[in-house]
């Protein structure tokens, strides 16, 4: 009994009205796919993407050369180098991070104590060359002060959850 | 012996024992801060606190003895709950600055606090602010973090025994510093950077420099006094970031002088990083094999007399020996390590020895010092003996000139000859010495390097012979300023039929001696060298490297492994931390590969090879880190001594070898710590 049944909808083409009846309804639907690089994507404020290095309001620079992010980089992509600045204040020298070695697990950012070094929302950062991923401070501070409102918006919206 | 029992587990301890150290015996561990093994018990911090059976409230396990039948519980609810509130009380006033802090990582604060701190503060009201101390350039404070257990204080007044530190105030108020605003001025003064429990105090020089977890851990010895102090060299990739004592009880117990720990930024200087050699009276960068070539040229057809040795203050004994080896290919005998000019009697072992060792200096009653100034010579070495006089029945005398040993010494005297009357039985203090148990010589290397060194020396021969000696001990003792020296003499770098470092000057001026081979040696008088062919190889550009003809670079004591034996005659390895810089090689590697150019190659291929020879040519050799007694016997020429005063070996604590001129640390503390008048004669 089954088996004629079957065969019935196999003559009938029954699947194939089927498959084509879920097309014709997306018709209807609002469209998914963005328009990059004109249109981008929501993302979470939790997003881990390119690092910076942050300053305070006064443009004095967060980082105080701590090394606990160095120290719990499972990549060991961070390297830092410190000594006392001019005014006897602990300061990077050197603050470098290989993002090629980087996995992007954001234990750097949980790490620090004064929010200095965040992965911000950026995630568009792809060079031609990989000598232009080995950052230094000067552009690791350079990102933070070019994408500092959002990563202060980004802060406060996840301050509660920490 | 009383019996307790701590945790379950019944222990006999030695009547005395604190629980604090009974629990050491068992392996549990007490957290403190107050206590520390080499200083007294205050029992100020209270960290240590455990619960005894009966005893209504609980008790500061470091101060209390071990009584008969106590039972002690370390990990009690009480016990857990008192610590807990000692460390809230501690924490109270400590800063929240552990990033920044020097500390952080290997600090007693941090680590306790993890196991005893709550992870907020019931605290509201204001924290304790106290202004820093400026203790000069090895120092840093940041007296926030203090937390008053004052071992900084019983360190200056115990082991470097001037009091520089100490606590004022009272309760909240109280302080530590210095009485009077002044810089630390103590040979000792780094270790306070060590007992510091917390980073109240921590090193200058190395401030924000690293971290204790990216340090690579190298055990190794000191080469800056003839001590041979237990270090641990700290590295972080091809830089020496620090060192730091370890603990040997033969030696240095766990202290270092500040030469030792604070002149290793001279190893980055000045440092000697290619072959070079004289080309037009101008010195010019080589490969190694140019440097062999042109040595090939100059030293061929050079034999015997025409060729000699002299080491350093630095040279380790593998290469004293590869350099020894070599020149007897060449068959020359012109061998000296005294390269101060000293001519005294080298031919018995216990003439140029520590023979009593520096452990024995707990049991002396009765230290005499002729001619020499620990304080500055060996400064660890001073702090046993100022341990020594603390402890009681102990008294020091002295022969040379009047020093703040920082223990009262009897000042005999300051003419030579004194030592001829003691020896003749003359002086009062010879009945003295007699008549102890325990008498101890101490001869300072300078008293024999002098013109009638050999006089001085055959005195105190009989001084020994005549008051030291009593059955198994045998209180006389040299002590030497310069490791290098009594490497190279257990090596034997002191052939007698060769010519000593005056002779071989004068065999420069007569032109028998043509070609002078420097293994790091800067105390020679380069200028009498002229007309030879100077060969200078070492690790520093310092007062010979620019007069010689060659120069091969060698590797300083951090960067090789290598045997160092010190003024008790105990031979020790050093090991190896960080490749030495440039073209630099392993002293050792570079006389055996010239050998291929210059004479009959050495059968050495590594340096086990090395070492398998250095057992053949001394016992102590055999026995690394121990004592191997020398048998005494007569030694000296005896000769009339010179009336005047002995005069120190060095002056300048800070700069008495090739690393420690080039260091930068140790020229601030010359400027800031040495006084103005001893900067002059320096």
């Amino acid at each position: 009994m089954k088996k004629l049944w079957n065969s019935i909808k196999q003559a009938a083409m029954a699947e194939l009205i089927k498959g084509f009846g879920l097309t014709f309804r997306y018709m209807f639907r609002p469209r998914a796919t963005v328009n990059y690089p004109f249109e981008k994507g929501p993302i979470s404020p939790r997003f881990r993407g390119e690092h910076a290095l942050r300053r305070y309001p006064n443009g004095e620079e967060r980082c105080i050369a701590c090394k606990l992010c160095e120290a719990v980089c499972p990549a060991q992509a961070i390297t830092i180098e410190a000594e006392p600045r001019e005014d006897g204040s602990r300061r990077t020298t050197r603050y470098d991070i290989d993002m090629t070695k980087c996995i992007y697990c954001g234990l750097c950012q949980e790490a620090c104590p004064v929010d200095a070094i965040v992965e911000g929302p950026n995630f568009e950062f792809s060079t031609e060359t990989r000598e232009e991923l080995f950052y230094n401070k000067e552009k690791l501070l350079a990102n933070g002060d070019r994408w500092e409102a959002q990563i202060a918006a980004n802060l406060a919206k996840d301050a509660n959850q920490r | 012996m009383p019996t307790v029992v701590i945790d379950g587990v019944s222990l006999e301890v030695e009547p005395g024992t604190s629980i604090l150290q009974a629990c050491e015996q068992l392996g549990i561990e007490v957290p403190r801060f107050c206590y520390h093994d080499k200083l007294s018990v205050p029992a100020n911090c209270r960290m240590c606190l455990v619960q005894v059976k009966g005893a209504p409230k609980p008790v500061a396990s470091c101060a209390m003895a071990c009584a008969d039948k106590m039972e002690v519980l370390t990990g009690s609810e009480m016990v857990h709950k008192a610590r807990k509130g000692v460390m809230e009380f501690l924490l109270i006033n400590h800063p929240l600055d552990c990033p920044i802090c020097d500390q952080g990582g290997e600090c007693d604060l941090q680590d306790q606090a993890m196991a005893y701190g709550f992870d907020r503060s019931r605290f509201e009201e204001n924290k304790r602010a106290v202004v820093d101390k400026e203790l000069g350039p090895l120092i840093k404070t940041s007296m926030n973090r203090c937390i008053n257990c004052t071992r900084c204080v019983r360190f200056s007044e115990e082991v470097a025994g001037n009091s520089e530190m100490g606590q004022m105030f009272r309760g909240e108020h109280a302080e530590i510093g210095p009485y009077i605003e002044a810089a630390v001025s103590s040979e000792l003064s780094g270790n306070m950077i060590d007992v510091c429990p917390v980073g109240a105090l921590t090193s200058k020089p190395y401030a924000f420099k690293a971290r204790p977890w990216e340090l690579r851990k190298t055990e190794s010895v000191d080469v800056m006094d003839a001590l041979g102090s237990a270090i641990r060299v700290d590295a972080r990739g091809g830089e020496v970031m620090r060192i730091l004592p370890r603990l040997n009880e033969d030696i240095n117990e766990e202290w270092i002088s500040d030469r030792t720990r604070f002149a290793l930024d001279g190893l980055k200087r000045q440092r000697l990083d290619m072959p070079y050699i004289r080309v037009r009276g101008k010195l010019t960068p080589v490969s190694w094999d140019d440097a062999f070539r042109h040595m090939q040229e100059k030293l061929t057809g050079l034999r015997g007399d025409a060729i000699a040795g002299v080491t350093g203050d630095l040279a380790a004994a593998e290469e004293i020996l590869a350099l020894r080896r070599w020149l007897e290919t060449l068959g020359s005998q012109n061998m000296e390590c005294r390269q101060r000019g000293e001519t005294f009697d080298v031919s018995q072992p216990s003439g140029w020895t520590f023979n009593s060792t520096i452990a024995s200096i707990d049991q002396a009653d009765l230290i005499l010092l002729v001619g020499t100034n620990p304080r500055t010579e060996a400064a660890v070495l001073n702090a046993r003996i100022l341990k020594r006089v603390n402890s009681g029945n102990c008294e020091v005398a002295n022969i040379g000139t009047a020093y703040d040993l920082t223990y009262p010494a009897e000042q005999l005297g300051d003419v030579s000859t004194l030592l001829q009357q003691v020896a003749e039985g003359r002086h009062p203090i010879a009945d003295r010495l007699a008549a102890v148990k325990n008498p101890m010589m101490i001869v300072g290397i300078s008293a024999l390097a002098r013109k009638d060194g050999g006089a001085v020396h055959a005195a105190a021969s009989r001084i020994a012979q005549k008051y030291l000696m009593r059955g198994a001990w045998n209180g006389f003792n040299v002590l030497h300023a310069q490791i290098g020296l009594p490497t190279a003499l257990a090596v034997g770098f002191m052939p007698p039929a060769g010519r000593d470092i005056g002779k071989i000057y004068q065999g420069v001026a007569g032109g028998q001696v043509k070609a002078v081979y420097l293994l790091g040696a800067d105390e020679v008088d380069v200028e009498k060298l002229k007309g030879a062919f100077v060969i200078y190889q070492g690790h520093h550009g310092d007062r010979a490297a620019g007069h010689a003809d060659v120069i091969l670079p060698g590797a300083a004591y951090t960067e090789k492994n290598a045997t160092y034996v010190n003024t008790e005659g105990r031979a020790q390895h050093a090991r190896q931390a960080v490749f030495p810089p440039g073209e630099a090689r392993e002293d050792w590697k570079i006389i055996r590969a010239l050998s291929d150019y210059v004479g009959a190659p050495l059968n050495y291929t590594t340096i086990a090879d090395v070492r398998a020879d250095l057992a053949n040519v001394a016992p102590t050799f055999r026995h690394i880190g121990k004592i191997v007694a020398a048998e005494m016997a007569e030694f000296g020429t005896p000769g009339p001594i010179d009336p005047t005063p002995f005069q120190p070996a060095f002056a300048n604590f800070y700069q008495t070898n090739a690393i420690a001129r080039a260091s930068e640390t140790m020229a601030k503390c010359v400027v800031e710590l040495m006084p103005q008048a001893e900067r002059k004669a320096a």
